[in-house]
């Protein structure tokens, strides 16, 4: 199953001419700079901008195409706004209600008390949305978008109107969404922290064109694209649980690469032996060597293969390289000197080992 | 205290005052709903049209009216096809005469309304499945509600003080088109100030009230025509 969208508009400023295909499970992110069209995109496939021409299907059931183009209240979507957008009209209850009434009764895939339990609503149930904060305000709106049973959340940026710690609040409702729901997600994000901790797929937009898209491991450390380039440029690792290290307090990992271990997160014991959990690894906590070091305080190395060093042609000066890795299969990047490069001999093809300075866990 | 005469002016102002309002409320709403949301070029010009009867000296539009409404008026053939000799003098003409009288002091609270609500809690609506007259029922009337209450008392209020236009198409009927502002005009006119006193001070106290449940209803919200 798959959402195939080639979506046309113009404005007299701007032109959105957006064509990808990215499958029907998991989080799709919408990337790009400020300005790229990404909410366009987004109201375009929400049928909220009624110039769109072109087509847009999800599985088999067909929004838009030459010959007709449902409005917005036929196509089953969830739609979470930048901003609060509740009724202000209406209870936090009333608010969620509204979906729900309008939905013939076949349709239900959820029901009132899963999605207020999901969100954590219970005690908010009968405030007015005036007096609820900024993160409760999202959570409530996500689940009122839920609860109107979607083919298929569409959300603009839900946190960019938040502070650090509501996102933080609200960040791990996400991956609620993501684990305990089988509803695809169309994310708009200009933040690659937040696209790298929750995104399964990207889609690059720039001035109004897709650039690329694909799984988010593998576009991240394209080479090709802006996102391996950026000062904060990093590979992702799908990690499973593997143990514990009680006298140091370490979580063991294990990766198709090999063998990490992070310090416990969080209090306790650390997370379950089994529990899948997603790694961020920045391209500049990645040192290079030729052979395996003994007596460096560096704790996770993994063998690797070189497969391509690029050129780092920034303003300021060429003297780093960006190196794409692969750990078994795993993309990753380091970020090295181009002086170091030619003192190692470094070139496609050729076995090294990955120093790993910092590991970051996402969940 | 009332003569039968005064009696009958209340009426016919009461009955005048709401049936205008009731119309006003039925066609300002899609009217001040378009001025708010569309963007058409000469929009501009629609609502200087609709703003017309705040300054215009309302002998100026009565006289309009009438010529409009009389049997030789541009409307004469439409109405003798209708069965109708004019419409001038008739309680019928001033409904329609109060309706444009009291046009701006509708549209425009109910427009501001709409404009101050703007699209997006209807984009809300639509992706919870609302049909477009679902949206507007569900959320816009509830949210514009203080504009209603606004454009509703004002409407009512004015097409309760007009004259001059009265005057003009409407003449001075008893028990048809004779309306307080009239009698208390003709009171005065036969120096029977008592009469004019009763009439005047009832006016005044009931315009009071409705302002002051206006403001009271809609304390956030403020009174934009004046």
């Amino acid at each position: 199953m798959t959402i195939e969208a080639q979506l046309h508009l113009t404005r007299d400023d701007f032109t959105l001419d957006a064509t990808f295909c990215v499958p029907s499970h998991g989080i799709t992110a919408l990337f790009g700079p400020s300005g790229c069209g990404k909410t366009t995109l987004l109201r375009a496939i929400a049928g909220l901008e009624k110039e769109t021409r072109g087509r847009f299907v999800i599985g088999d059931t067909v929004w838009q195409d030459e010959t007709r183009c449902l409005p917005t209240h036929q196509r089953e979507l969830g739609y979470v706004f930048q901003e609060a957008s509740l009724f202000k009209h209406l209870s936090v209850r009333q608010n969620l209600e509204y979906g729900l009434k309008r939905l013939p009764a076949e349709k239900q895939r959820f029901d009132f008390d899963q999605a207020v339990t999901l969100l954590d609503l219970a005690a908010l149930l009968p405030r007015q949305p005036a007096r609820l904060s900024g993160g409760e305000r999202q959570r409530v709106a996500i689940a009122r978008a839920l609860l109107s049973s979607p083919q298929l959340l569409l959300m603009d940026e839900p946190l960019a109107a938040l502070d650090q710690q509501r996102k933080r609040e609200i960040l791990p409702f996400f991956a609620r969404l993501h684990s305990e729901l089988d509803i695809p997600i169309l994310y708009v994000s200009h933040a690659a922290d937040e696209v790298a901790r929750l995104a399964d797929h990207l889609v690059l937009l720039n001035h109004g064109r897709v650039q690329a898209s694909g799984p988010i491991a593998e576009m991240l450390t394209r080479a090709d694209l802006p996102l391996a380039h950026d000062h904060d440029a990093a590979a992702i690792i799908e990690a499973t649980v593997s143990g514990h290290d009680t006298q140091f307090n370490l979580t063991q990992l294990t990766f198709p690469g090999g063998q990490l271990s992070v310090p416990h997160s969080g209090s306790g014991n650390g997370l379950p032996v089994g529990q899948a959990v997603r790694l961020r690894v920045l391209a500049r906590d990645i040192s290079l060597t030729l052979k395996q070091q003994t007596g460096t305080s560096i704790l996770n190395i993994v063998p690797v293969t070189i497969t391509a060093l690029n050129a780092e042609n920034t303003l300021q000066s060429n003297a780093q390289l960006l190196v794409q890795l692969d750990g078994n299969g795993v993309p990753l990047l380091a970020r090295i000197t181009r002086k170091s490069a030619m003192a190692l001999a470094l070139e496609s093809g050729k076995p090294v080992f990955a120093q790993i300075k910092a590991i970051a866990l996402l969940d | 205290m009332l003569s039968e005469t005064d009696m009958l002016a209340l009426w016919t102002t009461l009955k005048l005052a709401g049936l205008t309002t009731v119309i006003l409320l039925l066609l300002g709403t899609p009217l001040a709903w378009w001025l708010a949301h569309s963007r058409f070029r000469y929009k501009v010009i629609v609502e200087a049209l609709v703003a017309l009867p705040l300054i215009l000296p309302p002998t100026v539009l009565g006289f309009y009216l009438l010529i409009m409404l009389g049997p030789n008026g541009p409307l004469g053939p439409l109405m003798q096809s209708l069965g109708i000799h004019s419409l001038a003098f008739t309680f019928t003409g001033l409904v329609i005469g109060s309706v444009f009288y009291s046009l701006p002091f509708v549209v425009q609270p109910l427009q501001n309304a709409f404009t101050a609500i703007g699209h997006r809690p209807l984009e809300v609506a639509a992706t919870l499945r609302a049909q477009p007259m679902d949206q507007f029922f569900s959320v816009v009337l509830p949210l514009a509600r203080p504009g209603y209450i606004t454009a509703a008392v004002l409407g009512f209020a004015h097409t309760v003080g007009e004259f001059g236009v009265v005057l003009m198409i409407g003449g001075n009927i008893p028990g048809e088109t004779q309306v307080l502002s009239i009698a208390i005009y003709d009171h005065v006119e036969a120096l029977e100030y008592g009469q004019a006193h009763v009439l005047s001070g009832g006016l005044l106290l009931l315009s009071f009230i409705l302002l002051l449940s206006v403001y009271t209803l809609n304390r956030r919200y403020r009174l934009t025509p004046t």
